[in-house]
């Protein structure tokens, strides 16, 4: 029986250790045996078949995302399906669990859409209940929402593709979709494209990949091991998946649960490259020492240790904000992409600088971080515009704002 | 199942519980709260097996696991019952007391642990000295056997509530022909014994919370020895140990704290509010609930027994954060910046920091990145016990302490 199958036998929402009674209805922050069984799965398909070497050679390919590993880690392990209850075809997980999934993915770079189809796009079909749901959640069909990667929560992308009327000799019900969305993470590989659409009426379209009239154009990316594509719409066939504000709802749902678990992914980078880097200065001598007994290098490294103990606990109350529909997860949300963001990027950094002049070739994974870190501190809103949510949402507003 | 193990021992509890409540309620019967003495009432607690729930039996507990004391302490409390004053005896009760239980004698045990549990004799802790902070184990303070006794000559400092203390834990040398670790003995000392002079020690916030202590030829009989002679290293990093465990505490609520006054503040006076500040004011805020909620996730970890080493970046955290928020908050202030409240010297209970201004608050957090381990010495351990970490070089190690140089 594979995790992601136990995890849909198992309770959904574990209860906090017994004596963590303090706050009865404090919000479990640690990890679940169903999780860490989810994660040895997960860790063992990625370092078998994506160790770094490989997800190098794989960034500089024709094909950038590994449909192998996808195809595996969606249907064998279970990921596409995390989120999606199990009478809609999913396991009947929950964020928690997919949280674990983007935080071992994190520790690889591995190019695989788990992000896009299973958490962003499957939050939006999830929102509006749509069809697609089942052959998402089995990995038979991976999605992507059309919006660029660098979206923020609550900021409504300006309108770039607009709605023309059926095309004679359409069904009924046919939309034709015209106009460009730049900068999309893992729409490379979806075989299914949900679009927001603006017009009467605004709303979620849904388009094959490979419809006349669509053209992904892949971008050189700073993290090339999540290639973003550019996609040019020239009156492609679309269903509609929602509209007014539905369609909306589902968008902004779906951009806010990519943020809350790309925290994940970023907690799962800082973890690794902290661990590289403690092997690695534990065996390079200088100066007849190993330079791991130096002061100046165990501070650096003690006090990178304690950001990634605080990114841990933030980018688990999202992910249980997220799974329980608590009224927190704004500020969850915020709290951790706003966190996560910063010590994630400084852990890269820290590789590099304290690996010296290995850590600056290309045949070291540490550039593979600092470039992945540094793309998902954008991804989703930047640290800067998370802390700016929370001008709002903790009532702390701008100078020139008059007080609540 | 682990959720099975945990239903049993919640279950066994629930039954523990409800036996308490039963003794509990027939001690109140037999000891009236409003019409018993305070030190009788506290006593006879004691001796019914009711003041510490995890001590064991005749100590004043029933060796019950510490999740048990708050449904003992509740129902005092609720009954309107007399309490031992925690907070006045706080190095007593978590210091002074595992440390007694754990090395002391039994004839120690019967002595010490009774008054001590009441509050009748209030402890304080004599490690630091002037040339002994981080490196403790360096100190000076010398005991020298004559008979029965050691007479005990030395300085002592950053010594909280010795004013009000009948008794002290006290680490002396003991062997200074020895290595540092190795020459160290453990004793407790009568704070009104002949020699003892407790002076305030004046802070920076300009009041004294703390003391200085002179042992002038202070005699202290052998049987006030804690532990084996040369073992004082051993019995300190016990007491040390409690230390850390007794920082955990409830969860406090969001915005507790010095965020809590700069947001107030913030919301109070928009005239007080420019760019750069509003920037700083989301970054402190963010900072303080991420560490708030790494606090949340401690406490479960250590409550499902995985004690991890986040308790050692939890007060590294605190300390810069706190010093980063109250200096905002005198900034925020403006022109109120500018004003002090009282630099006269005092004598408070404790730090007090939320009836005060701003700029006690900012004076006094320069204190906590240095009381109870520097966080230069935290990242150390950090660095060495978590990270693994080659140790620093340790040149005074396998010296004779008297060989040193100081």
């Amino acid at each position: 029986m594979s995790p992601a199958t136990q995890t849909q036998t198992q309770s959904r929402h574990p209860a906090p250790p017994a004596g963590a009674a303090a706050g009865a209805a404090a919000p479990n922050l640690l990890y679940t045996e169903e999780e860490t069984a989810l994660r040895q799965a997960v860790r063992s398909l990625l370092e078998d078949q994506a160790g770094w070497r490989d997800v190098l050679a794989r960034s500089e390919s024709d094909q950038t995302y590994d449909a192998g590993l996808w195809q595996k880690l969606a249907q064998q392990v279970g990921c596409a399906g995390l989120l999606v209850p199990e009478d809609a075809g999913g396991a009947g997980a929950s964020y928690r669990e997919a949280a674990v999934v983007a935080e071992e993915l994190g520790r690889s770079a591995a190019a695989v859409p788990f992000l896009g189809s299973a958490v962003v796009a499957t939050a939006a079909l999830l929102s509006v209940g749509d069809e697609l749901l089942a052959e998402v959640a089995s990995g038979a069909v991976t999605a992507a929402l059309a919006v660029p990667f660098a979206t923020a929560p609550g900021v409504r992308p300006a309108p770039t593709v607009r709605i023309d009327g059926p095309a004679p000799g359409d069904a009924a019900g046919t939309y034709r979709l015209t106009g460009t969305v730049t900068g999309i993470a893992d729409a490379l590989p979806a075989d299914v494209l949900l679009v927001p659409a603006d017009g009467v009426p605004y709303g979620l379209y849904a388009i094959r990949a490979d419809e006349a009239g669509v053209t992904a154009a892949p971008v050189t990316s700073l993290d090339m091991t999540r290639q973003l594509c550019d996609l040019t719409l020239e009156g492609v066939p679309a269903r509609q998946v929602a509209a007014g504000e539905a369609a909306r709802q589902a968008v902004e749902t779906a951009v806010a649960a990519g943020a809350g678990i790309l925290a994940s992914e970023q907690l799962g980078i800082a973890e690794r490259c902290l661990e590289m880097t403690v092997t690695y200065v534990k065996e390079r001598r200088q100066f007849a020492r190993v330079v791991g007994s130096f002061q100046a290098i165990k501070h650096r490294l003690a006090d990178l240790y304690v950001t990634v103990v605080q990114a841990r606990a933030v980018a688990r109350y999202a992910a249980e904000c997220l799974a329980a529909g608590s009224p927190d997860t704004p500020v969850a949300i915020a709290l951790a992409k706003a966190t996560c963001s910063d010590v994630a990027l400084k852990a890269a950094q820290e590789t590099i600088q304290l690996h010296g002049g290995i850590g600056f070739t290309w045949e070291h994974p540490a550039h593979l971080y600092l470039k992945r870190a540094k793309a998902d501190s954008i991804g989703f809103g930047t640290a800067d515009a998370h802390r700016g949510s929370l001008a709002v949402l903790a009532d702390l507003p701008p100078a020139g704002a008059e007080g609540a | 199942m682990l959720n099975a193990d945990s239903a049993d021992s919640a279950g066994s509890e629930v039954t523990a519980a409800d036996d308490l409540r039963r003794q509990v309620r027939g001690f109140l019967e037999a000891h009236e709260a409003a019409q018993t003495d305070r030190l009788e009432f506290l006593r006879a607690r004691f001796d019914a097996g009711l003041a510490w729930m995890h001590y064991p039996a005749g100590l004043g507990g029933q060796g019950l696991p510490r999740s048990l004391q708050p449904v003992v302490d509740e129902q005092f409390a609720a009954a309107g019952a007399p309490t031992n004053r925690p907070e006045r005896n706080a190095i007593g009760l978590g210091m002074a007391a595992p440390t007694i239980l754990a090395f002391g004698t039994p004839e120690q045990k019967e002595r010490w642990l009774r008054p001590l549990w009441t509050g009748e004799e209030v402890w304080c802790q004599l490690f630091s000295e002037p040339g002994a902070g981080s490196d403790l184990a360096g100190l000076a303070t010398r005991a020298v056997r004559d008979g029965d006794e050691w007479t005990v000559n030395g300085q002592k400092v950053w010594t909280s509530s010795a004013h009000i203390a009948q008794r002290a834990i006290l680490v002396a040398r003991t062997d200074p022909s020895l290595p540092k670790h190795q020459g160290l003995t453990y004793f407790s000392v009568d704070m009104k014994a002949a020699g003892v002079e407790v002076r305030p020690l004046r802070q920076a916030t300009g009041e004294a919370e703390f003391n200085e202590v002179f042992l002038t030829d202070v005699r202290i009989p052998d049987a006030d020895r804690i532990g084996e002679v040369g073992q004082g290293w051993a019995v300190s990093n016990a007491t040390l140990m409690n230390e850390r465990v007794s920082i955990g505490g409830g969860a406090a609520p969001r915005e507790s704290g010095s965020i809590g006054q700069a947001a107030r503040t913030w919301r109070e006076h928009p005239e007080l509010r420019t760019p750069g500040l509003h920037e700083r004011i989301l970054r402190l805020w963010t900072e303080t609930e991420v560490a708030r909620l790494a606090g949340v996730r401690l406490r479960q970890q250590l409550a499902a027994g995985q004690p991890g080493p986040e308790g050692s970046a939890a007060k590294l955290v605190f300390a810069k954060l706190n010093q980063d928020v109250t200096e905002f908050e005198v900034e925020l202030a403006g022109p109120d910046g500018l004003r002090y409240a009282d630099w006269s010297m005092r004598r408070p209970d404790g730090a007090n920091y939320f009836n005060r201004d701003a700029g006690y608050r900012f004076v006094r957090s320069k204190g906590n990145s240095i009381e109870g381990g520097t966080s230069e010495i935290l990242r150390n351990i950090i660095a060495e016990r978590v990270l693994g970490l080659p140790l620093e070089p340790r040149v005074d190690k396998d010296v004779p302490w008297k060989d040193l140089p100081r």
